[in-house]
């Protein structure tokens, strides 16, 4: 075998899928090959098709671990915002996290199963073949890693916000599965399990798992990736990532909390960093110009970013040009799907002068994305204990980008 | 007589059809696709433990028998105190730790080590039963999940060296940080807690 060619299946079972792409290309940017794909064969890219050699945006690993790590395990690995177009992230280019790190399992659609059972009034195991018999949705809704902190050493807005992307998914409401099972009465939870080295598992409200929940097969028009969880998934809209079980293989209705797996790590004493930790606020970044990005001279642009809310749709994005002293309407540029990131713009001339840009988002609930001061003083802490702490809970707060009088875009948080 | 019953007949019949499709409704399955699983492969699957213990299967198991499980199974990640090795600290050691290296999530250093934290006992067991040791995950037989969490248990000064730790005994054990978590409420249009106007 070609050695340069990466064997997918190899890499599934090493877990070091990402860290594999990442070294081929930048190997290939290295050195600017005159062959399109020397990697790939005709017949392989008549099957399946691959972006130009030209386009070079990567994932990369979160700055604090490497992926693989000591273990050789995939921990979190951040999306490029910074050239996303639109509101849907590539598959490839989805975030990925894991709990612990895990490894990716090499999973057989036909050998795999779903089980249901608990407090139901009929146990149910269905196969893949089964569960595509149901009645299908397909919903665009964001998938976000509570660890998505933007922090002041954070150089570009893949490292702050790199953490969340948005996909089509397709699959089988949650309370379709339920209903045929039959919850029984004193039922309250859900545990959701996958079928992982670890077995992964958390646990859900039941109201939740009956109101919006999806039991997807689907991605953004085909299966899922492994790396979210082929063959089958939940997507639990707005929740925090972990919730979103990949490689799902069991679901038990239960009557209480279980603390299982996943959520021991998620666990809070204090009850309002807590109430911040279950679902997204209103949240909503510029991808462009941002951290790291270049404005090549004065003159007419674009401000461009994304908005996002657990709470539902996104109803308002202002955009501030002077820190946030003025702040104006940015265009909704595109559809806005409840619980999916929504794509704003602006235009804007750059005089040449410096400034800071900053975007806000306002939800359908009325709830507004926050301040990093604004949540200082919720919190009770003093101005500047950010610049070495984390934002408590889910961090929604207000990003701003500081483009220097030389056209350099930095992050401005502090 | 006759007719007076067969009048109350009439009368309750469509209360009795609504009654009986509304338990149609709700007990009959629409599609009928999946097959039933058996007790037997319930039971192999259904792994995440409740604070009640009720999925706990039968074993018991010691610190004693766990130090020795510890060494072979998982000192060489854990450290063979518990703490310094390239996996999470799991046993409080007296002197500060020189561990500065990643943390895997949950990052767990001194003073905050499972044993310590976690609300529930049922907690640990779970989470050694299905996720250690480190590539040899779902091969501890019950016994050996039991001695482990007794060992981690006692190490951390929350039993005694001596206590058989099992299913009813398990949830029992009066954990330290037993209420040192929130659990929010969730209703579909819910706003945030935080103050939503800026």
């Amino acid at each position: 075998m070609d050695s340069k060619k990466p064997s997918r299946r190899r890499f599934l079972k090493s877990g070091a899928a990402v860290a594999g792409l990442a070294a081929v290309q930048s190997a290939s940017g290295q050195t600017a090959t005159p062959e399109a794909h020397p990697a790939k064969s005709l017949q392989d890219l008549i099957a399946y098709g691959e972006r130009s050699r030209f386009v070079s945006s990567i994932r990369v690993p979160v700055v604090e671990r490497p992926s693989p790590d000591a273990f050789g395990l995939t921990f979190h690995v951040l999306s490029p915002l910074q050239d996303s177009a639109g509101i849907i992230t590539p598959s490839s280019l989805h975030f990925v996290g894991t709990h612990r790190g895990s490894i990716v399992p090499d999973i057989d659609p036909k050998e795999h199963r779903l089980m249901i059972h608990g407090m139901v009034d009929r146990p149910l195991e269905f196969t893949m073949e089964e569960l595509r018999r149901f009645p299908s949705v397909s919903r665009i809704h964001f998938i976000e890693c509570l660890g998505n902190h933007s922090k002041p050493e954070y150089k570009t807005v893949q490292e702050t916000h790199g953490l969340t992307s948005c996909s089509e998914w397709t699959g089988v409401p949650l309370s379709v599965l339920l209903k045929e099972v039959g919850v029984q009465k004193g039922a309250a939870w859900v545990v959701a399990e996958g079928s992982e080295e670890v077995k992964g598992a958390g646990s859900i409200r039941l109201a939740k798992a009956m109101d919006d929940v999806l039991v997807a097969y689907g991605q953004n028009g085909e299966a899922l990736r492994p790396q979210q969880g082929f063959p089958l998934r939940l997507v639990v809209p707005g929740f925090e990532g972990i919730y979103n079980t990949k490689w799902l293989r069991r679901i038990k209705v239960v009557d209480r909390y279980y603390m299982t797996y996943n959520d021991y790590g998620h666990i809070s004493n204090d009850p309002k960093v807590a109430a911040l930790t279950f679902r997204w606020g209103p949240k909503s970044v510029i991808t462009f110009p941002s951290g790291g990005q270049q404005l090549p001279s004065p003159g007419f642009y674009q401000i461009t970013g994304l908005a996002w809310s657990g709470g539902g749709a996104v109803r308002r994005v202002e955009v501030s040009t002077d820190g946030g002293l003025t702040w104006k309407d940015a265009e909704i540029r595109g559809a806005v799907h409840p619980m999916a990131h929504t794509r704003f713009g602006m235009s804007w001339e750059w005089k040449g002068q410096e400034c800071v840009l900053q975007s806000r988002c306002t939800d359908e609930l009325g709830d507004v994305q926050p301040t990093r001061a604004q949540v200082a003083k919720f919190f009770n802490v003093a101005p500047d204990y950010y610049k070495t702490h984390g934002v408590q809970g889910s961090d929604n707060t207000i990003q701003p980008w500081r483009v220097a009088s030389d056209g350099s875009v930095h992050n401005a948080i502090v | 007589m006759e007719a007076s019953t067969m009048r109350l007949f009439k009368l309750l019949l469509p209360v009795a059809i609504v009654g009986l499709s509304h338990a149609g409704w709700a007990q009959s399955p629409t599609y009928g696709l999946g097959r039933t699983p058996s007790a037997e492969e319930i039971r192999a699957w259904d792994i995440a433990i409740s604070p009640s213990g009720k999925e706990l299967p039968p074993g018991s198991g010691t610190a004693k028998e766990g130090a020795q499980l510890y060494a072979q199974k998982c000192a060489a990640c854990h450290g063979a105190n518990g703490s310094g090795g390239k996996a999470p600290t799991l046993i409080r050691s007296k002197s500060p730790s020189t561990n500065s290296g990643p943390c895997l999530a949950p990052c767990v250093r001194e003073g905050n080590v499972m044993a310590t934290h976690s609300p529930y006992a049922t907690t640990i067991w779970d989470y050694i039963n299905r996720g250690m040791p480190f590539l040899q995950e779902g091969t501890l037989k019950p016994n050996e999940v039991y001695a482990l969490t007794a060992f981690l248990l006692y190490k951390n000064d929350v039993i005694r060296e001596d206590d058989v730790i099992d299913a009813p005994s398990l949830p029992q054990i009066k954990m330290p940080n037993r209420d040192g978590y929130a659990l929010p409420e969730w209703k579909h249009g819910m706003p945030r807690a935080f103050p939503s106007k800026p």
